[in-house]
């Protein structure tokens, strides 16, 4: 039999230095974490562009988590600061145009904070499922 | 009713010409219509007699235009610019898009500009003409041999009724004098949108958004839109110009046009004049104006050659995305 159980889609942008790392530490100690989380690695958080948070609810994301090193620890020093501005308005902007506002999240996630990946992707999973499908911003002919 | 008078301001723009400072002028051009003015360069006293246009229909902020205009040749081009266009003209400045030794800027006093759309829901389409008497027009229309008679107030564009400043930020020369900055109540409107719920938000802008033909003359006109390459263009980005076939489409482009402009937009409101359908497009750029002010303090954008905007720009308490929705509410 057949159970057509809603799963979500969801895009993880991780930091190369940080929370992709955090990722490979939550592997390593055999944390669990739902399948359902895609992770594009990309050199720093400030790397994501808010076309690509866009862009990729296009595609048919049910969520968007961009995961970047504490505020003071980037790599590059200053990337994630500007990621926080950035994001903070287009965030700003998705909730006014009344888009749920759960559906896009920044976190700080640092390599050894395994755990912390683990749980973040766990609760925003369950987010957004019970959030259900993103119907407000999709388009149809990107789908298959 | 305009404070200067037209008849002023070409008397200085041909001195202007016959001193040999400038060789030509940007400035606005009678259209078809008392209404559809166009901008348009000035290479003569002749040419100024004959075409050149001052009054409640000039609308244009032609700070864009210097980009292209100074690139042309060594000698300096006089613009006339209105109080909201000097702002643009100090952010493209900012910017280092031209060169502000070949520009001479000629502010004008202005009065606000009334908007076409509203007059032709009082009066129907068929408008022939349009005269200035002292506060109010008399519209003549193909209907009635009399004058159709509107006060200005009552017909003034939405960008002008919220007028942010009638004092001119950048200048060489004043005609008309100058004016204050305003205290405006521009963000009552998108305090409005924000108290309403996110059903309602949601439908308010897909019934807005949804009317986009994506003609892109919102992009075109936009002063800080001065990007040589747009990704709007460009046929890899999976988001170039193509008709709005769902409302994914739409938003993606509205909301990507104001972030790219986002801490650099004037708020001169000539998104909103230009497009056909009446998007009030100008309602995004002023909630990104509003959360600016809030999260990382009062900025202007052009109010001072040289200010760093706030996107380049941050400090280390700056206030967290998960915390910034909704906390414009309180």
């Amino acid at each position: 039999m057949q159970v057509n159980e809603y799963k979500p889609l969801i895009v993880a942008f991780c930091c190369n230095w940080c929370s992709y790392a955090g990722a490979d530490l939550a592997g390593n100690n055999r944390l669990n974490y739902p399948a359902d989380v895609k992770i594009i690695r990309v050199p720093c958080s400030c790397r994501v562009n808010p076309a690509f948070v866009l862009r990729a609810y296009q595609r048919g994301a049910d969520g968007v988590l961009i995961c970047g090193c504490h505020p003071g620890d980037c790599h590059y020093t200053t990337g994630n600061y500007y990621t926080r501005r950035r994001m903070a308005l287009l965030f700003s902007m998705l909730s006014y145009l009344g888009i749920e506002k759960e559906r896009t999240r920044v976190e700080w996630i640092s390599a050894a904070e395994g755990a912390k990946f683990a749980a973040t992707m766990n609760e925003f999973v369950k987010t957004v499922t019970d959030l259900g499908k993103n119907r407000r911003l999709e388009d149809l002919r990107c789908k298959k | 009713m305009q404070k200067i008078s037209r008849f002023d301001i070409i008397n200085r723009l041909k001195d202007l010409l016959a001193d040999g400072n400038v060789d030509r002028v940007l400035g606005w051009k009678k259209g078809e219509f008392r209404y559809d003015v166009t901008p348009h360069v000035f290479t003569s006293a002749q040419e100024l007699e004959a075409d050149f246009v001052w009054g409640d229909f000039c609308g244009a902020n032609f700070s864009k235009y210097l980009i292209k205009e100074t690139a042309k040749s060594d000698k300096k081009v006089a613009v006339l610019l209105k109080p909201c266009d000097t702002y643009s003209f100090n952010q493209l400045l900012t910017e280092h898009r031209f060169d502000r030794e070949k520009v001479y800027a000629v502010g004008v006093a202005c009065d606000g500009m009334a908007d076409i759309f509203k007059i032709k829901k009082i009066t129907g389409d068929g408008i022939s003409d349009i005269k200035e008497n002292g506060e109010d027009l008399d519209v003549y229309t193909i209907y009635d041999e009399k004058p159709v008679k509107i006060k200005k107030t009552d017909v003034l564009s939405e960008r002008c009724l919220s007028c942010k400043s009638k004092k001119h930020a950048a200048y060489d020369e004043l005609l008309g004098g100058d004016g204050d900055v305003l205290d405006s109540n521009r963000f009552d409107e998108v305090a409005k949108i924000e108290a309403m719920t996110e059903e309602e938000r949601y439908a308010f802008w897909q019934g807005e958004l949804s009317r986009c033909i994506r003609c892109n003359a919102c992009r075109d006109v936009c002063p800080a839109c001065t990007c040589e390459k747009c990704v709007f263009d460009n046929p890899n980005s999976g988001m170039e110009n193509k008709s709005p076939a769902n409302e994914f489409e739409e938003k993606l482009f509205h909301i990507i046009r104001a972030f790219h402009v986002a801490g650099r937009c004037t708020d001169c409101g000539e998104c909103s004049r230009v497009c056909p359908q009446r998007i009030p497009l100008h309602l995004l750029n002023r909630k990104f104006i509003k959360d600016i002010n809030a999260f990382y303090g009062e900025y202007q954008a052009g109010e001072v050659v040289g200010s760093r905007a706030p996107l380049v720009d941050f400090d280390k308490e700056d206030v967290e995305p998960k915390n910034a929705v909704g906390k414009e509410d309180k």
